[in-house]
């Protein structure tokens, strides 16, 4: 029986370290981000070229939709939640690349993700707020649902995990059995749906993400 | 037996997937319904309106996508065949 979608495909070993597929095509994407920040702005000016005002175009268009979210400043969020969107449209789109497959499709990645964001929520939290009046949150609007919250911080990074994992994988995998049994031209049309998914999964982690972070450090100047 | 097992583990995941993706099915529509009414009564409300709506979808969408992790499980993962 072929190995299933949750078992990692090993390519190499390094030392005693068994490196997977979507280890090595995350390396890759990472190396491919930084160069190209790194030509993009390696002579920053003013009025910059194509490039650098593409990068710029980007950058405020996430500015502009967290602001929208949370409600205040982006700039403390953005470095987080900008990188996080960028690297998950590399990463769900790495798939019309041929021979690559998406790192999100394997549990490993969404999992890593999901749990920068759940520490990321406290640290935020924390620090606009305090620590006590931050731990006071729980409490609210009453401390009865103190287990309940304690099991929704939980539950909403399982899900967050979850949901990327899911449809990354189960597009993979609906790829595989189209082509196993209609051959050439079929697949296509669902490739181009990959396409959407993959955009709209990397913007939903981000929002929810966005969302949580919001949550955290509670809504507005005005608190 | 354990063929027993396997073949149930078969009909348990298909009826994971199929039962499970109704009820999220149903919800999905209505808040597209929803959002779609909102739009048009008042089309300037789109960015926001549009927003909440992405994010409620996937909040939906999360019971479908358990089904679909409860059936992976018995497919692939089932701790009780060997």
């Amino acid at each position: 029986m072929a190995a299933g979608p949750l078992a990692p495909e090993i390519l190499f070993h390094l030392g005693p370290v068994p490196i997977s597929r979507p280890v090595v095509t995350t390396w890759g994407i990472m190396a491919v981000l930084v160069v190209g920040a790194w030509l993009g702005l390696r002579r920053a000016r003013v009025h910059g070229g194509t490039f650098q005002t593409v990068l710029e175009i980007v950058v405020e268009a996430l500015a502009t939709q967290i602001r929208d979210v949370i409600q205040r400043e982006p700039w403390p969020y953005l470095p987080l939640l900008g990188t996080l969107f960028i690297f998950l449209v590399f990463a769900n789109l790495s798939a019309i690349v041929p021979g690559m497959k998406p790192p999100t499709g394997h549990i490993e990645t969404p999992a890593v993700l999901a749990v920068i964001v759940f520490l990321s929520v406290h640290y935020f939290g924390v620090r606009a707020r305090g620590l006590l009046a931050y731990l006071r949150r729980y409490t609210r609007p009453n401390p009865l649902l103190l287990p309940l919250n304690l099991l929704s911080e939980i539950t909403r990074t399982f899900s967050l995990m979850v949901r990327l994992f899911g449809n990354m994988m189960s597009h993979e995998l609906v790829i595989a059995i189209v082509a196993y049994m209609a051959g050439l031209l079929l697949p296509i049309p669902f490739m181009a749906l990959g396409i959407l998914i993959g955009l709209i999964q990397a913007y939903i982690f981000t929002v929810l993400a966005t969302v949580f972070i919001a949550a955290g450090i509670g809504g507005g100047e005005s608190e | 037996m354990e063929s027993n097992l396997q073949v149930w583990s078969i009909i348990g995941a298909a009826v994971a997937v199929s039962f499970g993706a109704i009820g999220p099915a149903l919800a999905e529509g209505r808040a597209i319904a929803a959002a779609m009414d909102g739009i048009a009564r008042q089309p300037e409300s789109v960015g926001p309106l549009s927003r909440t709506l992405f994010v409620g979808l996937a909040m939906i969408e999360t019971m479908a996508i358990y089904c679909l992790v409860i059936a992976l499980l018995l497919l692939y993962a089932n701790p009780f065949i060997g």
